[in-house]
């Protein structure tokens, strides 16, 4: 095959795929071992198309590559446009990579409605991968709300107790929070004439949008509010504990592993893509909220009774680390933020199907039903462990590369971002290892536990990908650094004065 | 150009040991367990033999990159080693003692449960330590000082089924996080100001400045956040808590652990990083008070302990705080003088109180012990020299180095001699009380008439770890796991696995300190000068400060070669003193707990307000809790999460969320005409997805 003709259309090719598997899966007939089979095939042919990506990378070049644009609609003139960095590279692996996980994790706690299952589950890995390809920002915001139909959907109909509730405030609370951006979109639309990612940036910075000085504060904020409550910022968090709670686990990974990330990735394209000038006069604030977010985050999730809330607050805390980090404005704290994304997809993602493990045994996510397990289920433990460290940030695992560079571009932005941020490595190994002890150690509490199955070969084969995948972005984080550096830089190019200025020797 | 030493091996060698005994070890029998982690340990500890052989042709300091970890933007750090006359020190030390408890360990832990994660634990550790040691720069470094951290944790909760070993494993990681936090900040003050965190380039950048005397800048809040760090790891105050604690682990781990290596680091970090401390001299007299208060604090407690291990931890903090209180006094090479010949000695009493302890199958508490001399001679007459090393009786090992610990304090305080010494009487009066207490006297306990072990090393059959769920050894016959074979039955000796270790740090305890016996004693300290060329170096210009005559910057610094302006015959006086302070506490000791063992009870009540403080430790666990623990989880539940979370934003959101027709009326009074059609169709897909899911659902 014509490797030029590949590039062009790799792109679409693997947005597209999971999309093509879940049509043909409306076709098939209802049975679900074959549902299931062919679920984790499309997903697994998905993933091995992404990796065509990290594999023709130019690492050097900081444009946007394999890139795709063609005139979807001519009025109003919304293109076709897909291309990627460095940052969203890794992110559109993150979700391959994670999804064949979530088909082998919900193969059996899945066992009614499988067929609408796996179609919404592969859905979702359409419009996910959609958002990280667009440079059309109406595409983009096409691919934004589609993600939230079928998790909106996953979490109302395979989730658990409250799930209609969790559904509707997940669907209202991010919705509403996309008008805002929706509306500086269509703001930024009327005065430029096109939705193209590179053709407003570029009218953006040569200052020929009318009206624009006024106007960007509020087309800042626009696009910030629908990230924020992505993210989630503090105070815009409380959706999130309760969609985890009800959410099925397959639904949980692919939210906190990706779902999240578009709105950290949103913020580093659109917020510092567009509006450098509004992102660092807006710093300070976000700044606070990122570091309310990692230490509220953190203690909150300490007392939680509940094992996948106390995740969900963690998820929170970690995902402050990533504002923290794209909003110090440098070179090492970006690269930091960006990573953080990455690690915190495979660890919490990992987390969460751990958590899924002990639903399917004993339909309850309490921590007081549990405790000794270690000594019924020493595998589990094993891993469980494993998953744990690498979520704290134990240095050759992939949590503590980000968090160390994202800490260590904060205190260059200002010395007191740095050094309250770390006083997060306290609050996760508290959280973290006193959970551990009261699930795992001392001796079985409830004799029912004595005799709780440790984890099959399926569930292993779930799990062994996102912890030797944790063990090489601790040890060789360079294999990701390396192409997420240059496009970093470019982000930061325009912020270049401050950049030098902090960066420094 | 050094021809390469692989050095990275050397760390790895015990990793791979660790790999293949955590993920295959559940199938291997023990002797293959066994084999597996001596030799991998062994094969690390031969090649640092072997890097001492290649050491006299290097030229110094040796490194060696082997890849690049992490780069971001200007920001490099490196897989790359340092060797100096310091790490090779530091090397011997760890590989050495190191193997030593890894032979004693198999015939300890051979009727445990979890026989292979306790090897592939203890390698792990090895791994990590020997990171810590050879690591070329600061954040390499930092591994291990978080591995170690790791593999205490494991090792301290390896009998997880007791509610305090796995308590306690948790504190002591926690306890070191506060401590990593410091350490972190201080790295990323060195990124900031030298854009790397390479032990050459940052000690080039910093060597030619001079000392910041009358205020404290950059350098001085550097060495105050290593120094937190330190404290953490080699538990000083006020982050000592967590070590006492840390006794619930297996006795091999305490020994290699908790008081030959990982607790050390704090007292290497230091000395590695003295070129920072050598100029911020308030932050010198930081470390050596902190030290001080350390070993007198500790030693004070050590006194009323009655545990036999507990007595050893406290005793352990006291020593690291002689360390400490040598590297305040910028002296440093006696502070790693003193590190190496605790690391015999006190790696020596641990394994020699696990020798007692597993004679008697698990008791610990010296108040049941007494006369145990004859019936377990080796590890009495092992031990016996190690109590000698540690109460500074020369010529003993501990004499040297704890010596020329006090007279280098004299030189910069006399205080810091003062209660140096009075530690030192301490030390030596706790150590033969437990000596006393454990071999001499009439046998106390009960262990002769049923010697169940079912208690060995305090925790039950039924308790045993993760794998022996696995193991075919069933779990049925109700003795059956913990069965020595050579248990029924009384008191007895351990076996010769265990004993060979003990004879060979017993030698290194009574000659270890003789490669440093300084000049007064007739000597040439010939360790102070192998060191030399490490702190020297460096040393600030004094000449150029000589205005600065504040004790915390002594000037003898210069001199740790030549002797000081004092001559010989006044160090020979100290020495003197200092040794009838030992022979007093062994005096002492006998008079109250050999000659007239009713009067401790007598001085305890005459005291009791007092007393009872000290057997409390001060409260200071206590009112550790009071003071952050319980105010920061109640105030996390009551306030942040049932207070904010629950009471102030989701009641808000619920407010405007009970039913999306609410919200979408008050958007369709949004002006924008794009939006109200927006808000339209959010009603409406929120509406067909309710339908949808109540459809399917029902």
């Amino acid at each position: 095959m014509n490797m030029a003709n590949l590039d062009g259309s790799i792109l679409s090719l693997i947005t597209f795929i999971p999309l093509g598997g879940a049509l043909l899966l409306l076709l098939f007939p209802r049975r679900d071992r074959d549902i299931r089979v062919f679920a984790l095939v499309v997903s697994l042919l998905a993933f091995v198309a992404s990796l065509h990506l990290p594999a023709h990378f130019q690492r050097a070049q900081s444009t946007f590559q394999f890139q795709h644009d063609n005139v979807w609609i001519a009025h109003p003139n919304i293109h076709y446009h897909m291309g990627i960095d460095g940052i969203s590279m890794w992110l559109i692996v993150l979700t391959t990579f994670l999804t064949p996980l979530c088909v082998l994790i919900s193969w059996k706690s899945i066992h009614e409605r499988v067929k609408e299952f796996f179609i919404l589950l592969l859905i979702l890995e359409t419009a996910l991968i959609g958002v990280f390809v667009s440079l059309d920002l109406f595409l983009f915001y096409f691919f934004w709300e589609a993600t939230l139909i079928p998790m909106a959907l996953l979490i109302g109909m395979y989730g658990h107790g409250r799930r209609v509730y969790a559904a509707v405030k997940f669907f209202l609370f991010t919705m509403i929070a996309s008008v805002f951006m929706l509306a500086a979109i269509l703001w930024l639309y009327a005065r430029v004439g096109s939705f193209d990612f590179v053709t407003v940036q570029n009218a953006i910075r040569s200052g020929q949008v009318q009206d624009y000085s006024s106007a960007a504060i509020w087309l800042f904020l626009g696009f910030f509010i629908a990230f924020a409550v992505k993210v989630p910022l503090f105070p815009f968090h409380t959706w999130l504990p309760d969609a985890h709670v009800e959410a099925p686990t397959a639904g949980s990974v692919l939210l906190a592993g990706v779902l999240l990330k578009m709105g950290t990735y949103g913020m580093v394209r659109f917020n510092l893509g567009l509006f450098p000038e509004q992102s660092r006069h807006n710093a300070p604030w976000i700044m606070v909220l990122a570091l309310i977010g990692i230490i509220y985050g953190a203690l909150v999730a300490m007392v939680q009774p509940n094992l996948k809330k106390l995740i969900a607050y963690s998820s929170i805390s970690h995902l402050g680390f990533v504002v923290l980090g794209i909003f110090s404005f440098t070179q090492i704290g970006l690269d930091g933020a960006t990573y953080v994304m990455l690690a915190h997809g495979v660890s919490t993602g990992a987390l969460f199907m751990l958590a899924g493990i002990l639903y399917e045994r004993k339909h309850t996510y309490e921590i007081s039903e549990f405790g000794g397990l270690a000594t019924p289920m020493p595998r589990y433990a094993t891993f469980f462990l494993f998953i744990v460290l690498a979520s704290v940030g134990l240095p050759l695992l992939n949590g503590f590369v980000g968090e160390f560079l994202v800490l260590s571009g904060a205190f260059q932005a200002r010395a007191i971002y740095g050094i309250l941020g770390a006083t997060g490595v306290i609050w996760s190994a508290c959280y973290l290892l006193w959970m551990y002890q009261r699930v795992f150690f001392g001796k079985v509490t409830h004799p029912s536990n004595q005799s709780l199955p440790d984890m099959n070969l399926r569930e292993r084969a779930a799990l062994w990908p996102a912890a030797a995948m944790a063990l090489v972005m601790g040890v060789a984080p360079l294999l990701w650094l390396n192409a997420i550096d240059p496009s970093v830089q470019s982000v930061l190019a325009p912020f270049s004065q401050l950049a030098s200025k902090v960066v420094g020797r | 150009m050094n021809p390469p030493l692989h050095l990275w091996l050397i760390p790895v060698l015990p990793l791979i040991g660790a790999a293949i005994n955590g993920l295959f070890g559940k199938r291997f029998s023990r002797a293959a367990v066994s084999t597996v982690a001596l030799l991998f340990c062994g094969a690390a500890f031969a090649m640092a033999l072997w890097v001492v052989s290649q050491f006299p042709s290097l030229a110094l300091p040796h490194t060696e990159f082997l890849a690049t970890w992490i780069r971001a933007g200007t920001f490099q750090a490196d897989f790359g080693f340092y060797l100096d006359q310091l790490s090779l020190v530091m090397l011997l030390v760890v590989t050495g003692v190191g193997f030593l408890i890894h032979i004693y360990s198999v015939g300890y832990m051979w009727e445990e449960g979890g026989f292979y994660r306790f090897f592939s634990y203890l390698n792990l550790f090895m791994f990590f330590m020997l990171t810590l040691v050879l690591a070329g720069n600061y954040l390499l470094m930092f591994i291990g000082w978080e591995g170690v951290g790791l593999a205490s944790y494991l090792l301290i909760g390896f009998w997880f089924t007791k509610d305090s070993a796995a308590a306690a494993g948790k504190k002591a990681f926690i306890v070191n996080r506060i401590g990593d936090f410091g350490f972190l900040i201080a790295l990323f003050l060195l990124i900031q100001h030298y854009g790397s965190l390479n032990f050459g380039t940052v000690f080039q950048s910093i060597s030619p400045l001079s000392p910041e005397t009358g205020g404290a800048g950059l350098l001085t809040a550097i060495a105050l956040l290593l120094l937190v760090g330190a404290c953490g790891k080699s538990a000083q105050i006020p982050l000592y808590v967590w070590l006492p604690d840390a006794m619930e682990g297996p006795t091999p781990v305490s020994a290699l652990i908790h008081a030959a290596t990982m607790v050390t680091a704090g007292v290497y970090m230091i000395s590695r990083s003295h070129v920072i401390f050598e100029r911020a001299p308030m932050a010198l007299t930081v470390v050596a008070i902190i030290g001080i208060l350390t070993a007198l604090f500790a030693a004070s407690i050590g006194v009323v302990q009655t545990d036999i291990k507990k007595v050893l931890a406290y005793s352990t903090i006291s020593q690291l705080g002689y360390m400490f209180l040598a590297c305040g006094v910028a002296a440093f090479s006696a502070g790693i003088f003193h590190l190496m010949t605790h690391a015999f000695f006190k790696g020596l009493l641990f394994l020699a109180a696990g020798s007692v302890i597993h004679g008697l199958g698990g008791e610990q508490d010296m108040r049941h012990m007494g006369g145990l001399r004859k019936k377990i001679p080796w590890t009495f007459w092992t031990m016996t020299a190690a109590t000698f090393a540690i109460a500074g009786i020369p010529p003993f090992a501990g004499f040297f180095s704890k010596d020329e610990i006090l007279w280098r304090a004299y030189q910069a305080s006399w205080i810091y001699w003062a209660i140096g010494l009075f530690t030192a009487f301490l030390t030596s009066f706790y150590m033969f009380r437990l000596w006393f207490m454990t071999f001499f006297g009439e046998y106390r306990g009960d262990v002769e008439n049923s010697h169940a072990h079912e208690s060995h090393a305090g925790h039950s059959s039924d308790d045993h770890s993760l794998d022996d769920h696995h193991l075919d050894d069933s779990r049925a016959g109700a003795p059956a796991p913990h069965n020595h074979e050579h248990g029924h039955g009384g008191i007895h000796e351990s076996p010769k696995v265990m004993l060979i270790p003990l004879v060979i740090l017993a030698v290194l305890s009574i000659c270890g300190g003789w490669i440093g016996v300084p000049g007064s004693l007739g000597g040439s300290n010939k360790f102070d000068k192998f060191l030399g060329p490490v702190f020297h170096v460096s040393t600030p210009d004094v000449n150029a400060n000589s205005a600065s005559s504040s004790e915390a910057a002594p000037p003898e610094k210069q001199t740790e070669g030549p002797e000081p302006k004092t001559g010989p015959a006044t160090e020979s006086i100290f020495t003197g003193i200092s040794v009838a302070a030992g022979l007093f506490g062994l005096y002492l000791a006998w008079l109250l707990y050999l000659r007239r063992p009713q009067l401790p009870e007598q001085i305890a009540h005459t005291l009791a307000g007092f007393y009872n403080t000290v057997l409390h430790k001060y409260y200071v666990d206590e009112i550790y809790a009071a003071l952050f623990v319980k105010p920061l989880v109640d105030g996390s539940r009551a306030v942040l999460w049932h207070g904010i979370d629950q009471g102030v934003i989701d009641a808000a959101v619920d407010g405007s969320a009970d039913g999306a027709r609410d919200v979408s009326d008050t958007m369709r009074h949004m002006q924008s005409g794009n939006v109200r059609s927006y808000a339209g169709w959010v009603a409406v897909g929120a509406a067909a997805l309710i339908a949808y899911m109540i459809w399917v659902a029902r």
